[in-house]
């Protein structure tokens, strides 16, 4: 039983959807998740099967239907924002609304969960904060606008943002969506070495299958009658990544780790 | 170790400085000039050349100077708040129905006085009777507002919210006003046109008290301001009570422009203008410097429309309200064209 304690993320029965007063939609049931630190999972699954769902119910941003999330060994309806904000940080597919914020600036509001009442940077707090922007590679851009980054830069100043916040766990919703495959691939590798060099434990929901494929240590596979998490050889072996599509366009190719086209 | 975060002492002594000079000028100016000097001896109690100088200046000017100085802070103040908890560029006092709900309750108080009995009457045409009704009104519109935006959580649709309680309130006024006599609609436009003379000692104490109150609560929620610049879903992401932020925010905009509202009536413009004009010079949106900074060029800039409207050397006074519009729109028109797009 020793090995119960070092589970970072861990769910029992758990269910996710909405509730509203008139009806109850379950989006997906028993959920079983034991999830250990340093681990870069990725959470797949076609459009609308749920993904963005289990992540907001895993971050307190909606409830869960039914069941219990434990993170770091404490119920997570237990933990208040501000608890919370300290063991998880997040990077949003949603677009920021426009301000004139600078770069540093931005990534200095990571320290948010640390700072005084007025929010003063202590010596500590701007440590974490160039530490950030060293782990991402960013320091040349501390002084702009960050409107006036691309989208890839973006990105990564986003992912800094996480990291100056300190925690254990950062889960980033479809953080690729808008980028080309050069920066898909610089992100996915930076999250790679984000959780095997500084033993962050990264969660990414993504459509880049044949990456995380390559990249992920464990997978969640999202289908319409099943959750699996696992790690991901054993998942490609036991033919359980071959499930996520039932379609007859595509199919798992194990030898490549790949889906390719099926010839017909 | 680098702190990148830029020093803005000199930008703050350069504008202190302006606001001090702008307070002389200010009360200089009007329908007789006094000379700077006159106005320091009377101060310090020397020896003014003529003795009614004296009290223009302080029983008149100096009142008049901190009704604006508070005036353009408050409603300045207010306009950046809604700003960011809205993250809409074009939201303000006005356009989320606290000015079209002072209005109601002052066009209430006033114009349907005659409904509620002679009791009332005696307050309607008082400073007092106006600002509680100014206050009350501002206070029930700006909820109803803030619970339909909990309701529909859709930027757009909050201020067109806002506009429609604007033109409801606008409704009930004009149905109020067919039935009143000339004398209380003249009173009514008198509030209308907005005004910062006329207030005594007291009501000028009655107003900082308020601007006090409001301003401290506002100082709590800098740090959760900023937060909220990414957007609710991160604020919440870094420990912030959104829900908590909103409700302060709420209270301390509805405090500051509900007052000022009520002791100097609906004024245009300045809570939209000056947060957009300070975040041009200071090309910042850090509310550790982004309050202050609003907080003294809105006092600068009020000064500015109240000297104009004074029409130096005239018998005749305009009305405030209508400076702040003939300046405010078309820095907001120009200030569009020039950027093509206005940070908040």
């Amino acid at each position: 039983m020793k090995t119960e304690n070092t589970h970072i993320i861990k769910t029992t029965n758990l269910s996710i959807g909405y509730s509203s007063r008139k009806k109850v939609n379950t989006i997906a049931s028993n959920l079983t998740i034991k999830l250990e630190k340093g681990n870069l999972v990725c959470l797949l699954g076609k459009n609308g099967i749920g993904k963005s769902t289990l992540l907001r119910t895993l971050t307190k941003v909606q409830p869960a239907l039914k069941g219990e999330i434990f993170i770091n060994n404490k119920n997570l309806n237990t933990l208040n924002n501000l608890d919370l904000s300290k063991s998880l940080s997040l990077v949003l597919t949603e677009r920021l609304p426009e301000s004139n914020l600078s770069v540093f600036e931005l990534v200095a509001l990571g320290r948010q969960p640390y700072t005084n009442w007025v929010g003063k940077l202590s010596t500590k707090d701007l440590q974490y904060i160039n530490a950030a922007f060293k782990q991402t590679n960013t320091t040349h851009l501390m002084h702009s606008k960050y409107y006036e980054l691309s989208d890839g830069q973006l990105q990564k100043i986003l992912i800094a943002r996480a990291l100056a916040q300190n925690t254990d766990i950062i889960i980033l919703d479809e953080p690729t969506a808008h980028l080309d495959i050069h920066h898909t691939i610089e992100t996915f590798t930076l999250l790679k070495k984000l959780a095997k060099d500084f033993n962050k434990t990264i969660i990414v929901s993504t459509h880049e299958i044949n990456l995380a494929l390559q990249l992920a240590n464990e997978l969640w596979l999202m289908t319409p009658s099943n959750f699996i998490s696992g790690k991901t050889e054993i998942l490609i072996s036991n033919n359980s990544v071959n499930t996520l599509f039932e379609s007859d366009l595509i199919s798992f190719n194990k030898t490549l780790k790949q889906f390719t086209i099926n010839n017909s | 170790m680098v702190n990148p975060t830029k020093s803005y002492r000199n930008t703050f002594i350069l504008l202190t400085i302006t606001l001090v000079l702008i307070v002389l000028i200010n009360i200089s100016l009007g329908s007789v000039y006094i000379p700077l000097k006159q106005i320091f001896l009377s101060f310090f109690d020397g020896q003014v050349e003529k003795e009614s100088w004296k009290d223009i200046i302080l029983d008149y000017r100096l009142p008049k100077a901190i009704t604006a100085i508070i005036v353009g802070s408050g409603l300045s103040i207010s306009g950046l708040l809604m700003q960011t908890l809205f993250r809409n560029p074009l939201a303000g006092p006005f356009v989320l129905g606290i000015s079209s709900g002072a209005s109601l309750g002052v066009a209430i108080l006033i114009l349907g006085a005659s409904f509620f009995g002679a009791n009332i009457t005696a307050y309607a045409f008082t400073n007092w009777g106006q600002a509680a009704a100014a206050s009350i009104g501002a206070f029930l519109v700006l909820s109803a507002v803030m619970l339909a935006a909990i309701k529909v959580r859709n930027t757009m649709s909050i201020l067109i919210i806002g506009l429609m309680f604007g033109s409801l309130t606008a409704a009930v006024i004009s149905v109020l006003a067919y039935f009143s006599s000339a004398n209380q609609l003249q009173q009514y436009l008198f509030w209308s046109f907005g005004s910062l003379g006329n207030l005594s000692w007291k009501e000028i104490s009655a107003l900082l008290v308020t601007f006090i109150i409001g301003i401290s609560l506002v100082v709590f929620i800098i740090k959760p301001l900023n937060s909220l610049l990414l957007g609710e879903n991160y604020a919440k992401s870094m420990g912030v009570n959104v829900k908590r932020t909103r409700n302060l925010t709420l209270i301390s905009t509805s405090l500051l422009t509900g007052v000022i509202t009520a002791f100097s009536g609906p004024i245009a413009f300045i809570g939209l203008a000056v947060p957009h004009l300070t975040k041009l010079l200071f090309s910042t949106s850090n509310h550790k410097i982004l309050l202050p900074a609003v907080a003294i060029s809105g006092a600068i800039i009020m000064l500015i429309c109240d000297s104009i409207a004074q029409l130096p050397n005239s018998e005749y006074t305009l009305p405030i309200n209508a400076i702040t519009s003939l300046f405010g729109a078309p820095i907001i028109i120009w200030l569009l064209v020039r950027k093509r797009k206005i940070n908040y």
